[in-house]
Protein backbone atom coordinates (compact mmCIF):
# COMPACT_ATOMS: atom_id res chain seq x y z
CA UNK A 1 0.00 0.00 0.00
CA UNK A 2 1.35 3.63 -0.88
CA UNK A 3 1.90 5.90 1.98
CA UNK A 4 -1.73 7.99 2.54
CA UNK A 5 -1.92 11.54 0.89
CA UNK A 6 -1.19 14.30 3.53
CA UNK A 7 -5.21 15.19 3.75
CA UNK A 8 -6.62 11.55 3.10
CA UNK A 9 -8.73 10.26 5.90
CA UNK A 10 -7.88 6.70 6.88
CA UNK A 11 -10.83 5.30 9.11
CA UNK A 12 -12.00 1.80 9.56
CA UNK A 13 -14.97 0.92 7.28
CA UNK A 14 -16.88 -2.06 8.01
CA UNK A 15 -16.25 -4.73 5.48
CA UNK A 16 -19.89 -5.23 4.85
CA UNK A 17 -20.48 -1.59 4.29
CA UNK A 18 -17.76 -1.76 1.71
CA UNK A 19 -19.09 -4.71 -0.36
CA UNK A 20 -22.56 -2.58 -0.58
CA UNK A 21 -20.79 0.38 -1.74
CA UNK A 22 -19.21 -1.40 -4.37
CA UNK A 23 -22.23 -3.30 -5.05
CA UNK A 24 -23.82 -0.19 -5.79
CA UNK A 25 -21.03 1.53 -7.75
CA UNK A 26 -21.60 -1.19 -9.97
CA UNK A 27 -24.82 -0.92 -10.49
CA UNK A 28 -24.49 2.80 -11.01
CA UNK A 29 -22.01 2.29 -13.82
CA UNK A 30 -24.09 -0.32 -15.69
CA UNK A 31 -27.66 1.98 -15.30
CA UNK A 32 -24.87 4.39 -17.04
CA UNK A 33 -23.42 2.31 -19.95
CA UNK A 34 -27.21 1.38 -20.59
CA UNK A 35 -29.02 4.53 -20.45
CA UNK A 36 -25.88 6.13 -22.62
CA UNK A 37 -26.42 3.14 -25.29
CA UNK A 38 -29.82 3.55 -25.40
CA UNK A 39 -29.97 7.03 -26.12
CA UNK A 40 -27.41 6.95 -28.99
CA UNK A 41 -29.99 4.04 -30.39
CA UNK A 42 -32.84 6.20 -30.08
CA UNK A 43 -30.72 9.20 -31.76
CA UNK A 44 -29.27 6.99 -34.70
CA UNK A 45 -32.93 6.11 -35.24
CA UNK A 46 -34.77 9.74 -35.07
CA UNK A 47 -32.21 11.17 -37.63
CA UNK A 48 -32.28 8.01 -39.83
CA UNK A 49 -35.91 7.74 -40.17
CA UNK A 50 -36.10 11.35 -41.09
CA UNK A 51 -36.97 11.56 -44.76
CA UNK A 52 -34.30 13.72 -45.80
CA UNK A 53 -31.28 11.66 -44.06
CA UNK A 54 -30.59 9.66 -47.42
CA UNK A 55 -29.55 13.05 -48.71
CA UNK A 56 -27.69 14.59 -45.82
CA UNK A 57 -25.85 11.56 -46.08
CA UNK A 58 -24.76 11.54 -49.41
CA UNK A 59 -24.30 15.29 -48.77
CA UNK A 60 -21.80 15.42 -45.45
CA UNK A 61 -20.86 12.19 -44.74
CA UNK A 62 -19.91 10.57 -48.41
CA UNK A 63 -16.82 8.15 -48.13
CA UNK A 64 -15.44 8.69 -51.49
CA UNK A 65 -15.64 12.55 -51.45
CA UNK A 66 -13.97 12.35 -47.69
CA UNK A 67 -11.19 9.91 -49.08
CA UNK A 68 -10.75 12.67 -51.58
CA UNK A 69 -10.60 15.53 -50.33
CA UNK A 70 -8.98 14.68 -46.72
CA UNK A 71 -5.17 14.66 -47.22
CA UNK A 72 -5.98 17.94 -48.88
CA UNK A 73 -7.45 19.42 -45.66
CA UNK A 74 -4.97 17.90 -43.25
CA UNK A 75 -1.99 19.66 -45.39
CA UNK A 76 -3.77 22.54 -45.28
CA UNK A 77 -4.30 22.54 -41.20
CA UNK A 78 -0.42 22.63 -41.02
CA UNK A 79 -0.93 26.25 -42.12
CA UNK A 80 -3.01 26.78 -38.71
CA UNK A 81 -0.85 24.68 -36.76
CA UNK A 82 2.13 27.13 -37.68
CA UNK A 83 -0.20 30.03 -36.66
CA UNK A 84 -1.28 29.27 -33.43
CA UNK A 85 2.00 27.72 -33.03
CA UNK A 86 3.80 31.10 -33.20
CA UNK A 87 0.57 32.96 -31.82
CA UNK A 88 0.31 31.07 -28.64
CA UNK A 89 3.61 32.46 -26.65
CA UNK A 90 3.29 35.83 -27.55
CA UNK A 91 0.19 35.93 -26.49
CA UNK A 92 0.95 34.92 -23.24
CA UNK A 93 4.09 37.10 -23.13
CA UNK A 94 1.71 40.28 -23.99
CA UNK A 95 -0.98 38.94 -22.00
CA UNK A 96 0.94 38.87 -19.04
CA UNK A 97 2.78 42.19 -19.69
CA UNK A 98 -0.73 44.20 -20.17
CA UNK A 99 -1.93 41.86 -16.51
CA UNK A 100 1.07 43.56 -14.51
CA UNK A 101 1.11 47.00 -16.60
CA UNK A 102 -2.47 47.24 -15.50
CA UNK A 103 -1.57 46.28 -11.74
CA UNK A 104 0.88 48.89 -11.28
CA UNK A 105 0.55 50.97 -8.13
CA UNK A 106 2.87 54.38 -8.80
CA UNK A 107 1.01 57.46 -9.87
CA UNK A 108 4.30 57.66 -12.64
CA UNK A 109 2.85 54.94 -14.47
CA UNK A 110 -0.42 56.67 -15.02
CA UNK A 111 0.13 56.36 -18.81
CA UNK A 112 1.02 52.51 -18.61
CA UNK A 113 -2.33 51.93 -17.11
CA UNK A 114 -4.07 53.99 -19.43
CA UNK A 115 -2.98 52.43 -22.67
CA UNK A 116 -2.87 49.38 -21.11
CA UNK A 117 -6.32 49.44 -20.32
CA UNK A 118 -7.23 51.19 -23.37
CA UNK A 119 -5.39 47.84 -25.11
CA UNK A 120 -8.04 45.84 -23.32
CA UNK A 121 -11.23 47.73 -23.81
CA UNK A 122 -11.02 48.15 -27.57
CA UNK A 123 -9.57 44.76 -28.66
CA UNK A 124 -11.65 42.87 -26.34
CA UNK A 125 -14.35 45.20 -27.99
CA UNK A 126 -14.34 44.49 -31.50
CA UNK A 127 -15.04 41.15 -33.05
CA UNK A 128 -11.49 39.16 -34.11
CA UNK A 129 -12.39 38.56 -37.67
CA UNK A 130 -12.69 42.53 -37.66
CA UNK A 131 -9.31 42.92 -36.36
CA UNK A 132 -7.88 40.72 -38.80
CA UNK A 133 -9.60 42.54 -41.66
CA UNK A 134 -8.58 45.92 -40.11
CA UNK A 135 -4.67 44.63 -39.56
CA UNK A 136 -4.72 42.63 -42.74
CA UNK A 137 -6.35 44.57 -45.62
CA UNK A 138 -5.69 47.93 -44.24
CA UNK A 139 -1.90 48.35 -42.72
CA UNK A 140 -0.43 47.23 -45.82
CA UNK A 141 -2.43 49.55 -48.50
CA UNK A 142 -0.56 52.64 -46.19
CA UNK A 143 2.61 50.74 -48.31
CA UNK A 144 4.86 51.37 -45.87
CA UNK A 145 8.20 50.66 -46.59
CA UNK A 146 10.05 48.24 -44.10
CA UNK A 147 6.84 46.57 -43.05
CA UNK A 148 5.45 43.14 -44.60
CA UNK A 149 2.86 42.74 -45.85
CA UNK A 150 1.93 39.46 -45.54
CA UNK A 151 -1.58 37.79 -45.22
CA UNK A 152 -0.37 35.43 -42.55
CA UNK A 153 1.68 37.80 -40.85
CA UNK A 154 -0.82 40.15 -40.41
CA UNK A 155 -3.74 37.18 -39.30
CA UNK A 156 -1.45 36.44 -36.77
CA UNK A 157 -0.07 39.78 -35.13
CA UNK A 158 -4.14 40.46 -35.33
CA UNK A 159 -4.85 36.84 -33.64
CA UNK A 160 -2.19 37.93 -30.95
CA UNK A 161 -3.73 41.17 -30.52
CA UNK A 162 -6.89 39.63 -30.06
CA UNK A 163 -6.67 37.19 -27.83
CA UNK A 164 -3.70 39.10 -25.72
CA UNK A 165 -6.49 41.16 -24.50
CA UNK A 166 -8.33 38.20 -23.39
CA UNK A 167 -5.56 36.72 -21.58
CA UNK A 168 -4.22 39.94 -20.06
CA UNK A 169 -7.74 40.14 -18.31
CA UNK A 170 -6.93 36.00 -17.21
CA UNK A 171 -3.80 37.10 -15.73
CA UNK A 172 -5.34 39.96 -14.02
CA UNK A 173 -8.07 38.08 -12.90
CA UNK A 174 -5.27 35.27 -11.54
CA UNK A 175 -3.44 38.58 -9.81
CA UNK A 176 -6.56 39.46 -8.17
CA UNK A 177 -6.97 36.16 -6.90
CA UNK A 178 -4.09 36.21 -4.41
CA UNK A 179 -4.82 37.60 -1.24
CA UNK A 180 -3.50 41.02 -0.72
CA UNK A 181 -1.94 39.34 2.65
CA UNK A 182 0.71 37.70 0.85
CA UNK A 183 1.50 40.75 -1.02
CA UNK A 184 2.05 42.31 2.22
CA UNK A 185 3.85 39.89 4.02
CA UNK A 186 6.24 39.33 1.24
CA UNK A 187 7.01 43.36 1.75
CA UNK A 188 7.25 43.18 5.30
CA UNK A 189 10.30 40.32 4.79
CA UNK A 190 12.02 43.24 2.59
CA UNK A 191 10.96 42.01 -0.30
CA UNK A 192 11.08 44.32 -3.46
CA UNK A 193 7.62 45.26 -5.43
CA UNK A 194 9.05 43.38 -7.92
CA UNK A 195 10.52 40.40 -5.78
CA UNK A 196 7.10 40.44 -4.47
CA UNK A 197 4.96 40.12 -8.30
CA UNK A 198 8.07 37.65 -8.99
CA UNK A 199 8.37 35.18 -6.16
CA UNK A 200 5.10 35.31 -4.24
CA UNK A 201 1.95 36.42 -6.41
CA UNK A 202 2.65 35.05 -10.14
CA UNK A 203 3.48 31.87 -9.15
CA UNK A 204 0.26 31.69 -7.51
CA UNK A 205 -1.89 33.41 -9.83
CA UNK A 206 -0.69 31.93 -12.94
CA UNK A 207 -1.46 28.55 -11.44
CA UNK A 208 -4.90 29.70 -10.75
CA UNK A 209 -5.66 30.73 -14.24
CA UNK A 210 -4.13 27.70 -16.22
CA UNK A 211 -7.90 25.92 -17.03
CA UNK A 212 -8.95 29.59 -18.48
CA UNK A 213 -6.11 30.04 -20.38
CA UNK A 214 -5.79 26.64 -21.99
CA UNK A 215 -9.39 27.30 -22.31
CA UNK A 216 -8.51 30.34 -24.83
CA UNK A 217 -5.56 28.15 -26.27
CA UNK A 218 -8.39 26.03 -27.46
CA UNK A 219 -10.52 28.74 -28.74
CA UNK A 220 -7.25 30.02 -30.39
CA UNK A 221 -6.92 27.26 -32.28
CA UNK A 222 -10.54 27.43 -34.05
CA UNK A 223 -10.18 31.07 -34.92
CA UNK A 224 -6.78 30.26 -36.47
CA UNK A 225 -9.59 29.37 -39.08
CA UNK A 226 -10.76 33.34 -39.37
CA UNK A 227 -6.99 34.36 -40.77
CA UNK A 228 -8.15 32.80 -44.18
CA UNK A 229 -10.43 35.87 -45.27
CA UNK A 230 -6.78 37.52 -45.98
CA UNK A 231 -6.37 34.98 -48.76
CA UNK A 232 -3.64 31.83 -47.66
CA UNK A 233 -5.69 28.46 -47.81
CA UNK A 234 -6.20 27.14 -44.35
CA UNK A 235 -8.17 23.61 -43.50
CA UNK A 236 -11.95 25.38 -43.61
CA UNK A 237 -10.99 27.80 -46.34
CA UNK A 238 -9.40 24.45 -48.12
CA UNK A 239 -12.92 22.47 -47.70
CA UNK A 240 -14.71 25.75 -48.91
CA UNK A 241 -12.62 25.60 -51.55
CA UNK A 242 -13.71 21.60 -52.29
CA UNK A 243 -16.78 22.14 -51.37
CA UNK A 244 -18.08 24.37 -54.12
CA UNK A 245 -16.15 22.45 -56.79
CA UNK A 246 -18.46 19.10 -56.01
CA UNK A 247 -20.76 20.72 -54.08
CA UNK A 248 -20.64 18.23 -52.03
CA UNK A 249 -20.51 19.49 -47.88
CA UNK A 250 -18.50 16.22 -46.69
CA UNK A 251 -14.94 18.75 -46.52
CA UNK A 252 -16.73 20.79 -43.88
CA UNK A 253 -17.00 17.71 -41.80
CA UNK A 254 -13.54 16.15 -42.36
CA UNK A 255 -12.27 19.89 -41.39
CA UNK A 256 -14.25 19.55 -38.03
CA UNK A 257 -12.84 16.05 -37.82
CA UNK A 258 -9.34 18.06 -37.61
CA UNK A 259 -10.07 20.38 -35.29
CA UNK A 260 -11.37 17.80 -32.83
CA UNK A 261 -8.62 15.82 -32.82
CA UNK A 262 -6.62 18.27 -31.89
CA UNK A 263 -9.31 20.52 -29.27
CA UNK A 264 -10.18 16.68 -27.54
CA UNK A 265 -6.90 16.26 -26.54
CA UNK A 266 -6.64 19.97 -24.86
CA UNK A 267 -9.70 19.64 -23.42
CA UNK A 268 -9.29 16.84 -21.70
CA UNK A 269 -5.74 17.98 -20.57
CA UNK A 270 -7.15 20.89 -19.09
CA UNK A 271 -9.83 19.25 -17.22
CA UNK A 272 -7.12 17.41 -15.72
CA UNK A 273 -4.82 19.98 -14.54
CA UNK A 274 -7.84 21.79 -12.96
CA UNK A 275 -8.51 18.50 -11.23
CA UNK A 276 -4.76 18.03 -9.96
CA UNK A 277 -5.01 21.84 -8.59
CA UNK A 278 -8.03 20.75 -6.64
CA UNK A 279 -6.83 18.12 -5.20
CA UNK A 280 -3.83 19.97 -4.19
CA UNK A 281 -6.29 22.89 -3.11
CA UNK A 282 -8.21 20.47 -0.89
CA UNK A 283 -5.03 18.49 0.46
CA UNK A 284 -4.28 21.74 2.14
CA UNK A 285 -0.38 22.01 0.47
CA UNK A 286 1.31 24.58 0.65
CA UNK A 287 -0.05 27.54 -2.42
CA UNK B 1 -34.04 -6.60 -12.32
CA UNK B 2 -34.18 -4.51 -9.67
CA UNK B 3 -37.00 -1.24 -9.88
CA UNK B 4 -33.95 1.44 -10.80
CA UNK B 5 -32.98 -0.24 -13.67
CA UNK B 6 -36.15 -1.03 -14.91
CA UNK B 7 -37.36 2.21 -15.27
CA UNK B 8 -34.73 4.13 -17.65
CA UNK B 9 -35.39 0.54 -19.77
CA UNK B 10 -38.82 0.86 -20.08
CA UNK B 11 -38.28 4.31 -21.44
CA UNK B 12 -36.52 3.74 -23.69
CA UNK B 13 -38.74 0.79 -25.45
CA UNK B 14 -41.32 3.10 -25.45
CA UNK B 15 -39.57 5.73 -27.39
CA UNK B 16 -38.41 2.83 -29.96
CA UNK B 17 -42.39 1.77 -30.01
CA UNK B 18 -42.90 5.56 -30.58
CA UNK B 19 -40.26 5.89 -33.31
CA UNK B 20 -41.36 2.43 -35.51
CA UNK B 21 -45.10 4.41 -35.65
CA UNK B 22 -43.51 7.94 -36.45
CA UNK B 23 -41.56 6.02 -39.03
CA UNK B 24 -44.21 3.50 -41.07
CA UNK B 25 -46.74 6.63 -40.60
CA UNK B 26 -44.22 8.46 -42.90
CA UNK B 27 -43.71 6.30 -45.79
CA UNK B 28 -47.04 6.13 -47.49
CA UNK B 29 -47.11 9.78 -47.65
CA UNK B 30 -44.52 9.33 -50.39
CA UNK B 31 -47.02 7.51 -52.86
CA UNK B 32 -49.38 10.19 -53.74
CA UNK B 33 -46.90 12.54 -54.83
CA UNK B 34 -45.08 10.04 -57.45
CA UNK B 35 -49.20 9.85 -59.02
CA UNK B 36 -49.27 13.79 -59.01
CA UNK B 37 -45.64 14.06 -60.94
CA UNK B 38 -46.74 11.07 -62.99
CA UNK B 39 -49.72 12.81 -63.87
CA UNK B 40 -48.03 16.22 -64.32
CA UNK B 41 -45.95 14.61 -67.34
CA UNK B 42 -48.87 12.94 -68.94
CA UNK B 43 -49.97 16.19 -69.49
CA UNK B 44 -47.11 17.29 -70.62
CA UNK B 45 -48.13 19.13 -73.78
CA UNK B 46 -48.86 22.67 -71.99
CA UNK B 47 -46.36 21.48 -69.09
CA UNK B 48 -44.51 25.48 -69.60
CA UNK B 49 -47.70 27.24 -69.55
CA UNK B 50 -47.65 29.80 -66.27
CA UNK B 51 -50.74 27.88 -65.18
CA UNK B 52 -48.81 24.44 -65.11
CA UNK B 53 -45.85 25.78 -63.90
CA UNK B 54 -45.04 25.14 -59.99
CA UNK B 55 -42.81 27.81 -58.34
CA UNK B 56 -41.94 28.27 -55.24
CA UNK B 57 -44.43 30.92 -54.12
CA UNK B 58 -47.13 30.28 -56.44
CA UNK B 59 -48.07 33.04 -59.02
CA UNK B 60 -44.43 34.38 -58.76
CA UNK B 61 -41.27 33.53 -60.29
CA UNK B 62 -38.34 33.59 -57.35
CA UNK B 63 -34.87 33.84 -58.65
CA UNK B 64 -31.64 33.55 -55.85
CA UNK B 65 -28.59 35.47 -56.06
CA UNK B 66 -25.94 36.56 -54.17
CA UNK B 67 -25.02 39.72 -52.63
CA UNK B 68 -23.20 41.94 -53.17
CA UNK B 69 -24.27 41.42 -57.05
CA UNK B 70 -21.41 42.62 -58.72
CA UNK B 71 -21.44 44.72 -62.35
CA UNK B 72 -21.73 44.01 -64.68
CA UNK B 73 -23.33 41.18 -64.25
CA UNK B 74 -26.19 43.32 -62.17
CA UNK B 75 -25.86 47.28 -62.72
CA UNK B 76 -28.03 49.50 -60.03
CA UNK B 77 -29.96 53.06 -61.32
CA UNK B 78 -28.80 54.20 -57.92
CA UNK B 79 -25.95 55.94 -58.75
CA UNK B 80 -24.71 56.29 -55.41
CA UNK B 81 -24.15 51.94 -54.55
CA UNK B 82 -21.45 50.35 -56.23
CA UNK B 83 -22.73 46.61 -56.20
CA UNK B 84 -25.73 46.01 -58.20
CA UNK B 85 -29.21 45.74 -57.96
CA UNK B 86 -30.68 42.50 -59.47
CA UNK B 87 -34.43 44.20 -59.64
CA UNK B 88 -33.54 47.08 -61.47
CA UNK B 89 -33.49 44.85 -64.87
CA UNK B 90 -29.77 46.34 -65.46
CA UNK B 91 -27.00 43.82 -66.08
CA UNK B 92 -26.43 41.09 -68.26
CA UNK B 93 -27.71 37.97 -65.67
CA UNK B 94 -30.61 40.45 -64.70
CA UNK B 95 -31.61 41.20 -68.23
CA UNK B 96 -31.46 37.59 -69.17
CA UNK B 97 -33.50 36.62 -66.13
CA UNK B 98 -36.41 38.90 -66.76
CA UNK B 99 -35.98 38.13 -70.46
CA UNK B 100 -36.22 33.89 -69.15
CA UNK B 101 -39.23 34.94 -66.73
CA UNK B 102 -41.17 37.07 -69.67
CA UNK B 103 -40.25 33.59 -71.55
CA UNK B 104 -41.99 32.01 -68.94
CA UNK B 105 -45.18 33.80 -69.09
CA UNK B 106 -44.13 36.21 -65.36
CA UNK B 107 -44.40 39.85 -65.60
CA UNK B 108 -42.08 41.64 -64.17
CA UNK B 109 -43.49 42.14 -61.20
CA UNK B 110 -44.07 38.84 -60.72
CA UNK B 111 -40.19 38.05 -60.73
CA UNK B 112 -39.21 38.40 -57.27
CA UNK B 113 -35.53 38.41 -56.55
CA UNK B 114 -34.22 36.27 -53.04
CA UNK B 115 -30.47 36.69 -51.80
CA UNK B 116 -28.70 32.96 -52.38
CA UNK B 117 -25.54 33.12 -51.21
CA UNK B 118 -23.52 30.93 -53.39
CA UNK B 119 -22.32 28.30 -50.40
CA UNK B 120 -25.85 27.80 -49.33
CA UNK B 121 -27.53 27.08 -53.25
CA UNK B 122 -26.54 24.05 -53.25
CA UNK B 123 -27.48 23.18 -49.60
CA UNK B 124 -29.42 19.60 -49.84
CA UNK B 125 -33.04 20.38 -48.66
CA UNK B 126 -36.06 22.49 -50.22
CA UNK B 127 -35.36 25.72 -52.17
CA UNK B 128 -36.47 29.23 -51.49
CA UNK B 129 -35.62 29.91 -55.25
CA UNK B 130 -37.21 28.64 -58.53
CA UNK B 131 -33.91 29.10 -60.24
CA UNK B 132 -30.70 30.99 -58.83
CA UNK B 133 -28.69 32.81 -61.55
CA UNK B 134 -25.01 33.57 -60.11
CA UNK B 135 -22.39 33.09 -62.55
CA UNK B 136 -22.14 29.53 -61.80
CA UNK B 137 -19.97 27.56 -64.32
CA UNK B 138 -21.58 24.12 -65.51
CA UNK B 139 -19.49 21.34 -64.20
CA UNK B 140 -20.12 17.46 -64.02
CA UNK B 141 -19.21 16.95 -60.45
CA UNK B 142 -21.96 19.82 -59.65
CA UNK B 143 -24.64 18.16 -61.98
CA UNK B 144 -24.73 15.77 -59.25
CA UNK B 145 -26.00 17.28 -57.05
CA UNK B 146 -28.37 19.98 -58.72
CA UNK B 147 -29.61 20.74 -62.00
CA UNK B 148 -28.34 23.24 -64.64
CA UNK B 149 -30.02 24.96 -67.35
CA UNK B 150 -28.36 25.34 -70.32
CA UNK B 151 -25.23 27.57 -70.57
CA UNK B 152 -26.64 31.14 -71.24
CA UNK B 153 -22.99 32.73 -71.58
CA UNK B 154 -19.38 31.36 -72.83
CA UNK B 155 -16.84 32.82 -70.39
CA UNK B 156 -12.91 33.00 -70.47
CA UNK B 157 -10.96 33.51 -67.64
CA UNK B 158 -9.03 36.89 -67.17
CA UNK B 159 -6.08 38.09 -65.15
CA UNK B 160 -6.27 41.75 -63.88
CA UNK B 161 -3.02 43.79 -62.66
CA UNK B 162 -2.07 46.78 -61.52
CA UNK B 163 -0.17 48.94 -63.70
CA UNK B 164 2.53 48.79 -61.83
CA UNK B 165 2.64 45.19 -60.92
CA UNK B 166 5.15 42.79 -62.29
CA UNK B 167 3.32 40.85 -64.01
CA UNK B 168 1.44 44.04 -65.50
CA UNK B 169 3.25 43.19 -69.29
CA UNK B 170 2.99 38.82 -68.80
CA UNK B 171 2.09 37.45 -71.92
CA UNK B 172 2.78 33.63 -71.16
CA UNK B 173 1.77 31.13 -68.11
CA UNK B 174 5.09 30.93 -67.36
CA UNK B 175 5.31 34.68 -66.52
CA UNK B 176 2.23 34.24 -64.19
CA UNK B 177 3.86 31.55 -62.67
CA UNK B 178 6.49 33.41 -60.40
CA UNK B 179 3.29 36.00 -59.45
CA UNK B 180 1.10 35.86 -56.70
CA UNK B 181 -2.34 35.36 -58.15
CA UNK B 182 -5.56 35.96 -56.10
CA UNK B 183 -9.46 34.76 -56.84
CA UNK B 184 -12.70 34.84 -55.26
CA UNK B 185 -13.22 31.61 -53.16
CA UNK B 186 -15.47 28.52 -54.94
CA UNK B 187 -15.41 30.20 -58.46
CA UNK B 188 -13.93 28.47 -61.03
CA UNK B 189 -11.06 31.48 -61.63
CA UNK B 190 -9.14 30.01 -58.20
CA UNK B 191 -9.51 26.43 -59.56
CA UNK B 192 -7.93 27.61 -62.80
CA UNK B 193 -5.07 29.13 -61.01
CA UNK B 194 -4.19 25.65 -58.88
CA UNK B 195 -4.75 23.39 -62.71
CA UNK B 196 -3.88 25.41 -65.75
CA UNK B 197 -1.47 28.39 -64.36
CA UNK B 198 0.12 26.25 -61.51
CA UNK B 199 1.86 29.33 -60.02
CA UNK B 200 4.86 28.78 -57.60
CA UNK B 201 3.29 30.21 -55.25
CA UNK B 202 -0.05 29.15 -53.81
CA UNK B 203 -2.95 31.03 -54.78
CA UNK B 204 -4.84 33.62 -52.11
CA UNK B 205 -8.37 32.98 -51.75
CA UNK B 206 -11.02 35.63 -50.71
CA UNK B 207 -14.34 35.67 -49.50
CA UNK B 208 -15.32 37.77 -52.23
CA UNK B 209 -13.91 39.86 -55.17
CA UNK B 210 -14.04 43.16 -53.01
CA UNK B 211 -11.58 41.71 -50.68
CA UNK B 212 -9.67 40.37 -53.61
CA UNK B 213 -9.61 43.38 -55.05
CA UNK B 214 -8.30 45.42 -51.98
CA UNK B 215 -5.37 42.17 -51.12
CA UNK B 216 -4.59 43.87 -55.13
CA UNK B 217 -4.54 47.37 -54.26
CA UNK B 218 -2.80 46.90 -51.05
CA UNK B 219 -0.09 44.92 -53.44
CA UNK B 220 -0.76 41.29 -50.99
CA UNK B 221 -1.23 39.81 -54.57
CA UNK B 222 0.03 40.57 -57.89
CA UNK B 223 -2.78 39.57 -59.95
CA UNK B 224 -6.21 38.71 -59.84
CA UNK B 225 -8.07 36.33 -61.55
CA UNK B 226 -11.78 36.39 -63.08
CA UNK B 227 -14.07 36.22 -65.45
CA UNK B 228 -13.54 38.31 -68.76
CA UNK B 229 -16.63 40.34 -68.24
CA UNK B 230 -15.43 40.86 -64.91
CA UNK B 231 -12.08 41.62 -65.55
CA UNK B 232 -13.19 44.61 -67.96
CA UNK B 233 -15.32 46.63 -65.43
CA UNK B 234 -12.62 46.17 -62.44
CA UNK B 235 -10.06 47.81 -65.17
CA UNK B 236 -13.20 50.22 -66.19
CA UNK B 237 -15.18 51.54 -63.69
CA UNK B 238 -13.41 50.44 -60.16
CA UNK B 239 -9.83 50.69 -59.65
CA UNK B 240 -8.05 52.81 -61.79
CA UNK B 241 -4.35 52.45 -63.04
CA UNK B 242 -5.34 48.28 -63.58
CA UNK B 243 -5.45 46.68 -66.20
CA UNK B 244 -6.62 43.33 -68.09
CA UNK B 245 -2.82 41.40 -68.72
CA UNK B 246 -4.64 39.08 -70.72
CA UNK B 247 -7.39 36.54 -70.87
CA UNK B 248 -6.54 32.80 -71.56
CA UNK B 249 -7.84 30.74 -74.26
CA UNK B 250 -11.25 28.50 -73.26
CA UNK B 251 -10.54 25.02 -72.27
CA UNK B 252 -11.72 21.68 -73.61
CA UNK B 253 -15.17 21.80 -73.63
CA UNK B 254 -15.08 25.61 -72.67
CA UNK B 255 -16.62 26.98 -69.21
CA UNK B 256 -20.78 28.22 -69.34
CA UNK B 257 -22.97 29.62 -66.90
CA UNK B 258 -25.44 28.26 -66.19
CA UNK B 259 -29.05 29.15 -63.92
CA UNK B 260 -29.02 26.18 -60.65
CA UNK B 261 -32.34 24.59 -60.03
CA UNK B 262 -33.28 21.86 -57.41
CA UNK B 263 -32.06 18.44 -58.74
CA UNK B 264 -35.18 17.30 -60.29
CA UNK B 265 -36.90 20.33 -60.99
CA UNK B 266 -39.38 19.97 -64.11
CA UNK B 267 -38.76 24.05 -64.57
CA UNK B 268 -35.67 23.43 -66.03
CA UNK B 269 -36.77 22.03 -69.56
CA UNK B 270 -39.26 24.90 -69.62
CA UNK B 271 -36.26 27.37 -69.22
CA UNK B 272 -34.01 25.55 -71.12
CA UNK B 273 -36.97 26.20 -74.06
CA UNK B 274 -36.91 29.70 -73.50
CA UNK B 275 -33.37 30.30 -73.80
CA UNK B 276 -33.04 28.03 -77.26
CA UNK B 277 -35.70 30.77 -78.38
CA UNK B 278 -33.53 33.19 -77.05
CA UNK B 279 -30.47 32.17 -78.52
CA UNK B 280 -32.27 31.49 -82.35
CA UNK B 281 -33.94 35.08 -82.04
CA UNK B 282 -30.49 36.50 -81.71
CA UNK B 283 -31.97 38.41 -78.21
CA UNK B 284 -29.97 36.38 -75.78
CA UNK B 285 -26.54 37.91 -78.01
CA UNK B 286 -28.10 41.40 -78.00
CA UNK B 287 -28.57 41.64 -74.55
CA UNK B 288 -24.59 39.97 -74.30
CA UNK B 289 -23.43 42.87 -76.55
CA UNK B 290 -25.33 45.76 -74.78
CA UNK B 291 -23.66 44.38 -70.93
CA UNK B 292 -20.53 42.54 -71.79
CA UNK B 293 -19.05 44.62 -74.88
CA UNK B 294 -15.07 45.70 -74.57
CA UNK B 295 -12.67 45.59 -76.67
CA UNK B 296 -11.04 42.15 -76.81
CA UNK B 297 -7.90 41.02 -74.36
CA UNK B 298 -4.80 39.79 -75.24
CA UNK B 299 -4.41 36.36 -75.26
CA UNK B 300 -2.18 34.74 -72.48
CA UNK B 301 0.00 31.98 -74.24
CA UNK B 302 0.95 28.57 -72.82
Amino acid sequence: MNAPTPGTEIAYVDPQRRALVRQRARRNALVGMGSLIGFVLVISVIVSRTPGWPVVQETFFNGEEFVKTFPGLLSAFMLNVRIFVIAEPLILILGLLVALARTLQSPIFLPVRVIATLYVDIFRGIPTILVIFLLGFGIPALRLTGVPNGAIFWGTAALVLSYGAYVAEVFRAGIGSVHPSQRMASRSLGLSSWQTNRYVVLPQAIRNVIPPLLNDFISLQKDTALVAVLGPIEVLRQAQIDTSSSFNYTPYVGAALIFIALTIPMTRFADWVQERSQRRRRAGGGA
Amino acid sequence: MSRRLLAPVLTIAAASLLLAACGQASTPSAAPTTAASAAASAAATDECSPANLTTVTGGQLTIGTDSPAYPPYFVTDDSTKENGDPASGQGFESAVAYKVAEGLGFTKDQVKWEVVPFNSSYAPGDKNFDFDINQISITPERQKVVDFSDGYYTVNQAVVALADSPIANATTIADLQKANLGAQVGTTSAKFIDEVVKPANQAQIFNDTNDAKSAMQAGQIDGLVVDLPTAYYITAAEIENSKIVGQFAAQEGGEQFGMLFAKGNPLVTCVNKVLADLKSSGELQQIQDQWLAGESAPYIKQ
